[in-house]
């Protein structure tokens, strides 16, 4: 391994912060797209040097970037995301219903063969595909069209299509998370949608059976177990070992339940990594303590990491695609945070150092190994 | 004919520009053929000053010129005659909000 590339989206541009193999020292380059909201920064896995970036500004709205040179300089692609044939209506936060209304990308998914194809999930929820490296996209309409819409509602962050599975091992499986509409499943490249939700309770949705409607915070899944998913949702830590079939709570001993991100280490399929919040209106570290929460059974059994994180007066927050991994051995596993500060850790979280420290809110973290 | 444009920081950046633009307009000069040839000779600014398939004003974008506010003037008006000239600029202006 050569070294580590961390794309880092923030409230006010992106930054590329790099090191070699070691991941001991480490250089900030940015802001790239000063001033502009960075929801997320993505890399080809077919070719490292193809990299996206999702930006948009409340008075300028959506630009899509591309990088062909890792990020050192970058282009305008397509911007343009029209829903397919009727809107329909979502759930508003008083229950009234409004149509949809598209208002930004928040992640994009690059597919495993091919740079120019990637998927983008967006708000107000919905799926689109670009397969010419962004210069046009389309909607797949039948997620937005699976008729539970008026179900839908948005999440304090808004109705957004935060994550995107690509099954590496069942071509045409691709398995999408809303909030706060919950886990939507295709087997057919995404002409067809089912939802995946049996087991996911919410104390605020009267009925216990319902399903959709739940608050998804994120999902993960280990590429070589990809039936296996883990879930952080709005309240409970969740795990499906069928595919989203059915969902039974690994939350176990954690100091909190609440959380955004969740994350599987590269090489342990059944090591699992959490941020725990305190919530509903709080959104900061239990007892002002930044402690990254990992169990290597699945699940259940947490042990706190805090070697080298805050712990003392530490009231940031951690958004859910704001953590990911390296493929290096030992794993590598990074996050950032509401305060600026990007934590990384070389030897599968034991120990933590900060590469970043003043960087504006941070939206997102995505890890190549190059 | 030819009209100046006043673009705000965010939007220079985006189409790699350093100050007011000259565009060449033929035909009667309104708001949306300036906006047209505008994104023709910048595509990076698409949908960066209205909608792409309603053509409609973002919502936080206002547009100036000769001292008055020309944001809810319909876009096939003409603009003012001192703009078509090329003596007072066309502005696009992001609205100040949140303090």
């Amino acid at each position: 391994m050569s070294g580590v590339r961390v794309l880092v989206g923030t409230r006010k541009g992106a930054f590329i912060i790099t090191s070699d193999g070691r991941r001991e020292s480490w250089n900030i380059e940015g802001p790239h797209f000063s001033g502009w909201e960075a929801y997320h920064v993505a890399g080809s896995p077919a070719n490292p040097d193809r990299l996206y970036a999702a930006t948009s500004s409340d008075w300028f709205g959506q630009v899509i970037q591309r990088s062909d040179d890792g990020g050192r300089t970058w282009d305008t692609v397509g911007n343009e995301f029209n829903y397919v044939g009727e809107v329909g209506e979502h759930q508003w936060y008083d229950g009234s219903l409004r149509p949809w209304e598209f208002k930004r990308v928040w992640h994009l998914e690059p597919t495993a063969d091919d740079p120019d194809t990637l998927y983008a999930g967006v708000e107000d929820a919905a799926l689109f595909r670009t397969r010419d490296g962004g210069r046009t996209w389309q909607e797949l309409p039948g997620l937005r069209g699976h008729g539970t819409g008026p179900d839908w509602m948005p999440g304090a962050g808004g109705m957004c299509l935060h994550t995107i599975l690509l099954n590496p091992q069942r071509p045409g499986r691709i398995t999408v998370a809303i909030s706060a509409a919950g886990v939507f499943r295709s087997d057919d490249h995404g002409e067809t949608w089912q939802p995946i939700n049996r087991g996911l309770h919410s104390e605020q949705i009267p009925d216990p059976e319902a399903e959709v409607g739940h608050c998804v915070h994120r999902l993960a899944v280990h590429p070589a177990n990809p039936d296996v998913l883990f879930m952080q949702k709005h309240w409970d830590v969740m795990r499906s070992d069928d595919g989203g079939d059915n969902w039974r709570e690994i939350s176990g001993d954690l100091p909190s339940d609440f959380g955004f991100p969740i994350a599987v280490h590269s090489h342990e399929p059944e090591t699992i990594y959490v941020v725990p919040l305190e919530s509903d209106s709080e959104r900061f570290p239990p007892e002002g303590k930044l402690r990254v929460y990992r169990s290597r059974s699945g699940g259940g059994d947490w042990e706190a990491l805090t070697e080298g994180l805050p712990q003392e007066h530490c009231y940031v927050n951690v958004l859910r695609d704001a953590m990911a991994v390296d493929s290096i051995h030992p794993c590598g596993v990074y996050f950032g945070t509401s305060g600026g500060q990007v934590y990384a850790s070389r030897d599968s979280g034991d120990t933590w150092q900060a590469i970043a420290g003043h960087l504006p809110p941070v939206l997102s973290v995505e890890v190549q190994t190059l | 004919m030819t009209v100046e444009v006043v673009l705000p920081a965010p939007l220079l950046r985006l189409a790699r520009v350093d100050g007011p633009v000259q565009l060449d307009l033929e035909g009667t000069a309104t708001q949306r053929a300036l906006l047209d040839a505008l994104e023709e000779r910048f595509p990076a600014l698409r949908g960066t000053t209205r909608d792409q398939r309603s053509g409609r004003r973002r919502a936080y974008i206002r547009f100036y010129a000769c001292s008055r506010d020309l944001s809810d003037v319909s876009p096939d008006e003409p603009l003012p005659p001192e703009v078509c000239e090329g003596r007072e600029p066309f502005l696009v202006v992001g609205a100040l909000s949140g303090g």
